[in-house]
């Protein structure tokens, strides 16, 4: 079920077009990721399904309900800031009860509720604290409280964990996703961190100057990028360009590569994607059997970071390309080595240039 | 960047090694003496002398016999009309204070909140322009606007030929629409520099919870911006309570006010001791007042 619909959303800054005819929606319960660089217009949109910001054209629905035209504090959303946002002159009881008060909920039934929340977020004896007296990670939950406690028609969570350290934020991840989980409440996450929205979200969506790119399940959207923005932003991917001919792709040096999908007709251009953790590093020349690709290279750099390899190498056209290994087979590969590549047909996407 | 990066590295380094020979309360002291000598001079010196002036019997300059006296500080007893004079003083400055609190803020709030862009450097230079006018030019020319026949009425008389004059100069209110004006700039700053300082995502944060405006005035932004409203009110009750000019220029035969009595004890009166005497018991009133409220103070200062 469809709980916030996104039709034909544009918005321009003075002459500059944030956001082209966006059309996408979130269903019910559903953690869909918004990511994008910045100034792909992630953040613009999520301001918009919140009412920060009006659309130029175009509508936004809220639970089966227009709110283009509604106020923000009318739409029953919950939002966690960059900032947090945190009300300082108020403990972390009244910071979480202001949304319940605006809606009329005080005394014991507001306490409840509170307790509720705080719970949740696992911060049940911080009631009576001033947000001066926590931690960025406990500011956090109560940012995250506070949102919830008023039960939201959807959830928006602005780049939450971006100003938390690695390992915080690590554990963040993990509680966001039970907390969503648990409260099932349809939730939009902006992010510019890709490995955040792989793993947190069942949904993925692509933005790029103002437009939809893709989106998808995560592994969806990663295994099967549509563009070579997609293929670069979402991970890290190794490019072939060439010639169509019977199928396969005639690099320019006159070694096939062979895909699993469809491909344009005989001799136009086509590149395709290629995940460096897909591709496996041999000594010498095996025959290549069906369905596999192989490609002789030189290695030019290896980074050893224990238990993974990252090596960079050049191909005989002189492109650059990178495999991703596991620390599990004898030595590593040296510098100025030749070495054969070899892949999956299955794993070789064509994308859109 | 590597030279950046050395200097706090180790207090033993050679970027430190200035800084080391010298103790860091000689940089302090040499730093704080101009200015607390200053004071002592042109401040602590002539007020200890007005406080020794407010126990004399008349002012030691003339032929008079001078003597020891606690009479003047009796002045309420001995003349009662004083009680009056103070309450009014101080209902004009509270009035004058409410005033500012309520403009400023406000006027604040539009300058630090809306998308002004360039244009807000010029509106508040316009707010600090009474500042650069010369202060009674500033006063007299409100007599020009509030006297009956005034620039007042002369708007009113051109909607409303037959209107009758609503000048109201020389009154308690025209006291306190001068001092306001006079004193508004003091309370548009402190509150712009509070208010200034709060993330617009605080006010989003507020209005995704569901706040309507005046939740968001009076629970966030008011409260937030409390150290600023404080300072303003303490900025401009001080010298209010004290203001001659306004009430003598603007108020005529109702502005007589503590700060117009003890003017005239020194210019007129000749009567130093009684003119101190009044101007110690308005600054214990002051403190006092201060004292009352400092846990009210002293609690928004820390938030």
């Amino acid at each position: 079920m469809t709980n916030v619909e996104v039709k034909t959303v544009a918005k321009h800054y003075g002459g500059t077009p944030v956001l082209t005819d966006i059309t996408c929606h979130f269903a019910e319960g559903s953690f869909t990721s918004l990511l994008g660089p910045s100034g792909s217009g992630k953040t613009t949109l999520l301001r918009i399904i919140a009412g920060f910001v009006a659309p130029d054209h175009g509508n936004v629905a809220i639970g089966g309900k227009d709110v283009t035209h509604t106020p923000v504090r009318a739409r029953n959303i919950g939002m966690v800031f960059q900032s947090y946002a945190l009300f300082p002159h108020m403990n972390v009881n009244q910071n979480v009860g202001f949304g319940l008060a605006r809606r009329g909920i005080r005394g014991s039934a507001a306490r409840d509720k509170i307790a509720r929340a705080l719970e949740m977020v696992r911060l049940p004896d911080f009631g009576a604290r001033s947000p001066k007296q926590l931690s960025g990670g406990q500011r956090q939950r109560v940012a995250l409280a506070r949102a919830i406690v008023t039960e939201p028609t959807v959830l928006l969570l602005d780049e939450p964990l971006s100003a938390l350290d690695r390992r915080l934020r690590q554990e963040m991840q993990v509680e966001l996703v039970r907390i969503q989980r648990e409260s099932g409440l349809t939730t939009i996450f902006v992010t510019h961190d890709q490995e955040e929205a792989l793993s947190l979200s069942d949904r993925v969506a692509i933005l790029d100057r103002g437009e939809i790119i893709q989106s998808g399940r995560p592994a969806e959207v990663y295994e099967r990028p549509r563009t070579r923005f997609a293929a670069e932003f979402l991970g890290d991917s190794n490019f072939m360009s060439g010639t169509v001919r019977d199928r396969t792709i005639v690099l320019e040096d006159g070694q096939r590569i062979a895909t699993g999908f469809d491909l344009p007709s005989d001799g136009e251009h086509a590149t395709v994607a290629v995940r460096p953790e897909k591709m496996t590093i041999i000594g010498g020349h095996d025959p290549a059997s069906d369905g596999e690709n192989q490609l002789s290279a030189r290695v030019t750099n290896v980074i050893y970071a224990g238990p993974a390899l990252t090596y960079t190498l050049q191909g005989v056209d002189g492109t650059t390309l990178k495999v991703f290994a596991q620390n599990r087979d004898g030595r590593p590969r040296e510098t100025g080595e030749t070495v054969t590549l070899v892949w999956k047909a299955a794993d070789t996407v064509p994308i859109e240039a | 960047m590597p030279a950046e990066g050395n200097v706090p590295a180790s207090p033993r380094s050679g970027g430190n090694a200035a800084t080391a020979a010298m103790p860091k309360w000689v940089a302090t002291v040499a730093l704080l003496l101009p200015t607390y000598a200053w004071l002592t001079l042109a401040i602590f010196l002539p007020l200890c002398a007005m406080f020794a002036f407010s126990f004399l019997s008349a002012t030691p300059m003339g032929n008079e016999q001078v003597s020891f006296t606690l009479q003047q500080y009796a002045v309420f007893q001995t003349q009662p009309y004083m009680i009056e004079v103070a309450i009014w003083s101080l209902m004009i400055a509270v009035a004058t204070t409410l005033g500012c609190a309520i403009l400023g803020f406000l006027a604040a709030l539009a300058l630090a909140r809306a998308g002004l862009g360039r244009s807000r450097q010029i509106l508040l230079i316009l707010i600090v322009l009474p500042f650069w006018t010369n202060q009674l030019i500033r006063i007299f020319s409100w007599t020009m606007v509030l006297r009956s026949g005034g620039f007042l009425d002369s708007v009113l008389h051109f909607f409303w030929a037959g209107a009758p004059s609503i000048g109201f100069l020389y009154t308690r209110p025209a006291i306190v629409l001068g001092l306001i004006h006079g004193y508004l700039p003091y309370m548009v700053l402190t509150c712009y520099i509070a208010l200034i300082a709060i993330d617009d995502e605080i006010i989003e944060a507020a209005m995704s919870l569901g706040a309507r405006w005046w939740t968001i005035l009076f629970k966030v932004l008011v409260p937030m911006a409390m150290p600023g409203l404080v300072s303003g009110c303490v900025l401009i009750f001080v010298p209010v309570i004290g203001a001659f000019m306004e009430p003598r220029i603007l108020g005529g035969p109702v502005g007589v006010t503590l700060g117009t009595v003890i003017e005239d004890q020194f210019t007129q009166a000749f009567n130093w001791p009684l003119g101190s005497a009044l101007s110690f018991i308005m600054l214990a009133v002051v403190l006092a007042i201060f004292a009352t409220f400092s846990g009210v103070l002293r609690r928004n200062a820390s938030a």
